[in-house]
């Protein structure tokens, strides 16, 4: 029994690479009402749950309106980008207009102050600091020109040798600025010229032209004004040489760099930084509060889940685990619990968060601009398809993965078990071919799986990137036709990531669910499973004043998953301080008599009394501290010498326990081991079979009850170790009313009353003696053994 | 681990050197993104850009995500065969490494742990291979990388980058060093919760009995209120990660474009714009920066899970095989199924003492030896010393005459039919499993027919369904104790071999079965040399030759009749047995 039981309770070997997309694929057979189940227990963790799930979502909310801040900061960076152009615009226009041609035409007589009358024509020809040469020239081309003709004159006049220039056009002051003969004469070329483009003047006649003006509350000088002039003559004014005007602004004059050069508004970028941050920072801690929180509900609701089961263990009858095995219910207290806080952690507030996320960017995308928007889902839409398909294809491999690699966990698990027998049979080469077949197969799908799901990522940067494209593209588009701002663009780049992230973990949080649902069916399962009826009519049995009479009568019992009764009609009498012996081949009933006797199970017909009362009207509790019961399986568990003898009782004191250990010959040996009575029974190799079934005899013997069942008690022990817990039990046995079942005649050959059992019934009952005379089935099996 | 990936071959190298310039490449063009991002930017910033250019780099742009996504997939492709072939790989070795161990070494590591190191440990590594691979090339050259593009952009910029970095992974790190130990811990808290559980139901009447619920039920209380806590404990540390991750990201990138703000502001006018355009870049550029880090960080996170397998499959791998074959493939001398031992003692290597000492006895062709003692007195050792299952640590086994060691163990095998206490079932039919291995002869329809005969299996075998062709369970789960050991006796008499051993392989049968089947065997292989161990003294009674053994020492050899006379231990056992047999008359 023991050994059958520890093959089941190996825990299901769950196939490794659970995580990733897609590990586990168990699909629950009621989803919906697998979660509204756990929707309903979890109900006393209500408030925390509403609470991670607001701060999930809140927190979502808080990332989407992120991106439109930063796109405003973004932009407001951006304005120290772009010139002031209205008042480029405008000091451009105020000095140019100065120096229009009806201006120019007004002030050029004045400025010039040109003398060419007679008086002049005289002075010149009689000076004597011009050369006779110059004279004649003068007096040439004056003669050949239109004097009439005011450009052909002053054609003329800029043509003529310096020397007569001097007195044509002296150096003379006008409006307190000096003007030479040769600005005079650079302005009248100036004037004359057919280029009325580059026009550069003598700074003596900008003075006269140009006047002081204020721009945008700042006066820019006229000094100011030609030194603009000048740098900007170096430029043509159009759009396409923009980049080149921008390099020219750090040439220009302060005042006019002042008003016109790109400015920050340094405060309201702090506001916008401070309010991101504050952002930021409030987003982390909702995440932080919200993630403590689930923490928090699922690993108490774990606890509690685990506590349930523990607890429920022990409510059930006997018969649920007549049909379950330990594996399995072992499995559902630590992975299925697990799988359960796990997604609880996280899938929940995952969900929650990236759908908030996903509709919030999709409105918030909508609500900048509505182009952006169908490029931004468009553009990772046809991404998004390709993933899911090649997801879904991965899944398969997945599958086919976990069937593989369940295979070969099967084969090696064959082979290593029975590796003595593979190697005496000559086995390694069909073992080894198998196991190259099954290898190659689980390379293939581990591969596929691997490179699938290895996809996953590469793609999900390359739908970022594409998303990212086309809104630059569009967006640009859109900027220069002055649709939208730059920093839409910014948003939006923020927009796309947000935008596809949730998508996968939503997918994944998808599944996990299902997992979840999966599980919480399997351990709701258990915690609804049918418990012992409740005892009501308690009548108590005093264990000092029982006397130690028990009656079976016509007792009737069969096991749920039988179809004949194990028990058929089962009546004996036993006297106070009588030992009983049953025995019988396999399958007669022997341990069933004992399970009803305990109350493990409910007789079906019939009744079993203890000094007169029915088991019925005595609870569980009650009968159990009336019997002392050793079994076949040397249950110890991890824990001293001390703490096993003892068990559940608490006033047991060191001397009791000795002296019971000296009863079954355990002191000595006990006392040999390092620890002594505190040595660790964990894994301690030291210890025999023998000895630990004498152990479980001494626990049986601290507890001084009216009656004994010893249930094979001796079955696992050789027959020379048997000598001595046979001592160790005939002294246990003293004064009480015991039941000892055995396969072994010896053991029973001095008992009170040997009942033989077969097929659920007594067919024969007395002492030995008795029976070996009747000559019947217990003789029968006793001389059985000479035979060979 | 390191040693593992030594067994990497000439071909994976290759790939692997070609995923590594791949993702060379790879890296290049993502890092290459930015540019044109920054480019984008400018362009679209300034006023009178033409659409032409904003297409042109956007297509550059995304030229490059597609061949990063083409070479990363070429990437995925040759790691998932990289890892794949090195799983598959290192399967078979240790497949072929436990084939080889003595039975005690694989007893050492017990199976299932094997078994996990066979599957579990290797898919471990493989993940490791199969992501680590990737991200360990990647990351590094990723960071160094974009660190070189942006060193020069800024000093403030680079700081602040410098100090996410440093904020990031001392999180990180301190986290790891505060709840790495506890994790091992929780594994072990979720042991003993399942320990107390098991206990709880292995136990179920005997807590029952002594209404020991309450008992129990504190108990796992106590190791569930330790696991909770402490889960509890690490969980709520490891929640500040992402948190603290998200917020380090996002404030090194407002940091950036906060000290942008004021770097442009102060700039000339001809450098505003190109700092602009740098100060998106650097933001991306930066992100890469974090990333690859956080990934680093991530590896180192997996990195130590990898190594306890790649430990654990070390250990395996490097067990120094005890039994080395021999050369011996034919027979050398007349004798057939004559077994000697001569002086053999054995001890585990590492045991202090011995299991077996002086063991000297003959068996010849045809008879009978058996091995009788109580638990622990060195029967099954002794046996199975003859198909070297260990090895005599002095002294000699002979079989026919020549030292077991010198045989080739295939040729040795195929004189033995071995059965085990423990009945082994293989998936498949009864026929398979009964024609399971090599003996060197053929198995006819047959010799499958009379052995299942001789094995006294042909009473429930022709009930089954399909008879020969029934399908057998992993593991013989579809068949009872003792219609699998009557099975795995049928599999040693198909063999027709020379020398039987049964390993106690009795006592799953009752007494009848037990003795008709003794019978019909004796019958039907005259010649065949029968080595028994028992426990029942019924078993053994007729054998030729009783060897009484009592802790690893040889007390008493002769007849049943004269051991009864001669010897003590012989006599009390046979005397507890001969009053106490089993009753079985099933």
């Amino acid at each position: 029994m023991n050994n059958e039981e520890e093959k089941v309770t190996k825990s299901p070997r769950r196939g490794p690479g659970g995580h990733g997309p897609g590990g586990n694929f168990e699909k629950a057979k009621d989803f919906k009402g697998s979660m509204l189940r756990l929707a309903k227990e979890l109900n006393k963790f209500k408030v925390l749950i509403i609470i991670a799930l607001f701060l999930a979502a809140l927190g979502s909310v808080l990332s989407i309106m992120a991106p439109n801040k930063l796109s405003k900061l973004t932009d407001e960076i951006s304005e120290g980008l772009v010139i002031n152009s209205k008042n480029l615009k405008q000091i451009i226009t105020k000095t140019t207009s100065s120096l229009n041609e009806e201006k120019m035409k007004e002030v050029i007589p004045n400025v010039l102050e040109m003398k060419l009358d007679q008086n002049t024509m005289v002075t010149i020809m009689t000076s004597s600091l011009i050369s006779d040469e110059d004279k004649a020239i003068f007096k040439e081309k004056f003669a050949s020109v239109d004097q009439t003709n005011q450009q052909e004159m002053l054609n003329m006049i800029t043509s003529l040798p310096e020397s007569i220039l001097n007195v044509i056009l002296p150096t003379t002051t006008y409006k307190n600025v000096e003007i030479t003969t040769s600005d005079k004469i650079a302005l009248l070329k100036a004037s004359t010229s057919t280029n009325k483009k580059n026009i550069s003047l003598p700074d003596s006649i900008y003075h006269v032209m140009l006047s002081d003006f204020k721009t945008d509350k700042q006066l820019i000088t006229v000094d100011d004004q030609i030194k603009f002039l000048k740098v900007i003559s170096t430029v043509s004014m159009d759009k396409k040489n923009a980049a080149k005007l921008y390099k020219k602004l750090d040439e220009m004059p302060k005042s006019i760099k002042k008003v016109v050069e790109p400015t920050m508004n340094m405060e309201r970028i702090k506001d916008i930084s401070l309010f991101l941050a504050i952002l930021y920072i409030c987003s982390a801690v909702f995440t932080y509060i919200e993630s403590i929180s689930m923490t928090t509900v699922s690993n108490n609701f774990a606890r509690g889940l685990r506590a349930r089961i523990s607890t429920k263990i022990n409510k059930l009858p006997l018969k649920y685990f007549d049909n379950h095995s330990i594996g399995d219910i072992l499995s559902r207290v630590t992975n299925d619990i697990d799988t359960i806080a796990q997604s609880m952690n996280q899938s929940l507030a995952t969900l929650v968060s990236a759908t908030t996320l996903f509709i919030g960017s999709i409105i918030m995308m909508f609500y900048t601009n509505w182009i952006m928007a169908l490029t931004a889902i468009g553009a990772s839409l046809f991404g998004f398809i390709f993933m899911f398909m090649v997801l879904g294809k991965s899944q398969k491999y997945f599958i086919q993965r976990q069937k593989e690699l369940g295979e070969l966990n099967g084969h090696i698990e064959e082979v290593y078990s029975g590796l003595n027998v593979v190697k005496a049979y000559n086995g390694q080469k069909e073992s080894n071919k198998k196991f190259d077949d099954l290898n190659e197969g689980l390379y293939d799908a581990n591969r596929k799986s691997q490179f699938l799901s290895g996809l996953m990522m590469p793609m999900m940067n390359f739908i970022g990137n594409f998303g990212y494209v086309a809104v630059c593209i569009v967006g640009a588009l859109l900027v220069l036709n002055d649709y939208i701002s730059f920093g839409v663009i910014v948003a939006f780049i923020s927009y796309v990531r947000l935008f596809t992230s949730p998508l996968s973990q939503i997918a994944q949080a998808m599944t996990s669910l299902q997992s979840t649902a999966a599980a919480s069916e399997r351990v709701f399962e258990f915690i609804d499973e049918e418990e012992m009826l409740k005892e009501e009519k308690c009548q108590v049995l005093d264990k000092s004043k029982v006397k130690g009479k028990i009656e079976f009568d016509h007792v009737v019992f069969k096991y749920d998953n039988n179809d004949k009764p194990t028990i058929k009609d089962f009546s004996v009498k036993v006297k106070p301080g009588q030992k009983v012996a049953i025995v019988g081949p396999t399958g007669a009933g022997k341990t069933t008599m004992v399970n009803l006797l305990m109350k493990f199970y409910d007789i079906k017909d019939g009744d079993i009394k203890i000094d007169g009362v029915s088991i019925k009207d005595l609870t569980r509790e009650n009968i159990h501290s009336l019997f002392t019961m050793v079994l076949q399986d040397t249950w110890l568990f991890n824990g001293t010498i001390k703490e096993n003898i003892m068990y559940n009782r608490t006033n047991v004191d060191e001397k009791r326990i000795k002296k019971v250990c000296k009863t079954v010959g355990l002191d000595h040996f006990i006392r040999t081991l390092s620890d002594g009575y505190d040595t660790a029974l964990a894994d301690n190799e030291s210890i025999s079979s023998g000895q630990k079934q004498l152990l479980t005899i001494a626990r049986g013997m601290i507890e001084d009850s009216p009656f004994l069942i010893l249930d094979e008690a001796t079955s696992n022990v050789d027959t020379r170790t048997e000598e001595l817990v046979q001592k160790a039990m005939d002294k246990l046995t003293e004064g009480k009313t015991s039941f000892i079942i055995a396969h072994r005649l010896s053991t029973i050959k001095n008992a009170d009353v040997i009942l033989v059992m077969r097929e659920g019934n007594i067919i024969e009952q007395g002492n030995h003696e008795e029976l070996m005379k009747k000559n019947g089935f217990y003789a029968d099996l006793y001389n059985s053994q000479f035979e060979l | 681990m390191l040693k593992l990936l030594k067994t990497f071959k000439k071909k994976e190298w290759l790939l692997a050197i070609i995923s590594f310039l791949l993702i060379f490449f790879q890296v290049w063009l993502e890092l290459k993104m930015p540019d044109y991002m920054s480019k984008i930017t400018q362009l679209v910033q300034t006023d009178g850009s033409s659409m032409k250019a904003i297409l042109e780099n956007g297509g550059y742009m995304l030229a490059c995500a597609f061949g990063s996504l083409i070479a990363a997939i070429i990437v995925g492709y040759l790691i998932s065969i990289i890892s794949a072939t090195f799983s598959k790989r290192t399967r078979k070795m240790i497949f072929t490494k436990v084939e080889e161990l003595a039975i005690h070494e694989v007893k050492q590591f017990s199976t299932n742990s094997l078994i996990t190191r066979t599957t579990n440990d290797v898919t471990q590594i493989e993940m490791l291979i199969a992501m680590g691979l990737q991200l360990l090339i990647k990351a590094p050259i990723t960071a160094i990388w974009a660190v070189t593009k942006i060193l020069n952009k800024s000093v403030e910029w680079s700081i602040i980058t410098a100090i996410a970095v440093v904020i990031l992974l001392s999180v990180i790190a301190s986290l790891v060093i505060i709840v790495m130990p506890r994790f091992k811990i929780v594994q072990k808290l979720t042991d003993s919760i399942n320990g107390v559980t098991r206990e709880n139901l292995t136990g179920i009447r005997v807590v029952r009995a002594f209404n020991a619920e309450k008992y129990q039920e504190d108990k796992f209380e106590d190791v569930n209120n330790k696991l909770t806590n402490l889960q509890l404990f690490n969980q709520k540390k490891f929640a500040i990660m992402s948190p603290i991750m998200y917020l380090v990201m996002y404030f090194l990138t407002l940091s950036i474009y906060f000290v942008g703000a004021k770097l442009i502001d102060n700039a000339l006018m001809a450098d505003k714009i190109a700092l602009f355009g740098d100060m998106v870049v650097f933001s991306s550029y930066a992100m890469q920066i974090i990333m690859s880090f956080l990934m680093l960080a991530m590896i180192f996170m997996m990195l130590p899970r990898a190594q306890v397998s790649a430990k654990r499959i070390n250990e395996v791998l490097d067990t120094d095989i005890t039994i080395k074959d021999g050369e011996l493939d034919k027979d050398t001398t007349d004798l057939r199924g004559y077994v000697e031992f001569k002086n053999v003692s054995f001890k585990y290597p590492d045991a202090e003492e011995y299991l077996l000492e002086n063991i000297s006895f003959k068996a010849k062709k045809g008879e009978t030896v058996a091995f009788i003692g109580s638990t622990g007195s060195g029967k099954s050792s002794l046996i199975n010393l003859v198909p070297r299952f260990y090895d005599a640590t002095s002294g000699e086994v002979l079989v026919d005459g020549v030292n077991v060691k010198d045989y080739k163990q295939e040729f040795l095998h195929q004189k033995i039919g071995y059965i085990p206490q423990k009945a082994v079932m293989f998936n498949g039919t009864v026929k398979s499993n009964i024609t399971y291995g090599d003996s060197g002869k053929e198995k006819t329809e047959k010799t499958v027919k009379d052995a299942i005969r001789v094995a006294q299996a042909e009473e429930f075998v022709s009930k089954m369904d399909h008879k020969y062709d029934t399908h057998i369970a992993q593991g013989g789960t579809n068949v009872s104790g003792g219609q699998k050991q009557r099975l795995a006796i049928a599999r040693a008499i198909a063999r027709d071999p020379e020398i039987y051993i049964f390993d106690d392989s009795f006592s799953a049968l009752d007494y009848k079965t037990d003795k008709i089947l003794r019978q019909e065997l004796k019958k039907y292989t005259k010649d065949a040399t029968n080595l028994i161990v028992a426990q029942r003294i019924g078993t053994i009674m007729n054998a030729d030759q009783i060897l009484v053994l009592d802790n690893g020492k040889c007390v008493g050899i002769g007849t049943h009749k004269e051991l009864l006379k001669t010897c003590d231990v012989y006599k009390q056992i046979a005397l507890s047995q001969l009053s106490k047999e089993e009753l079985d008359y099933e």
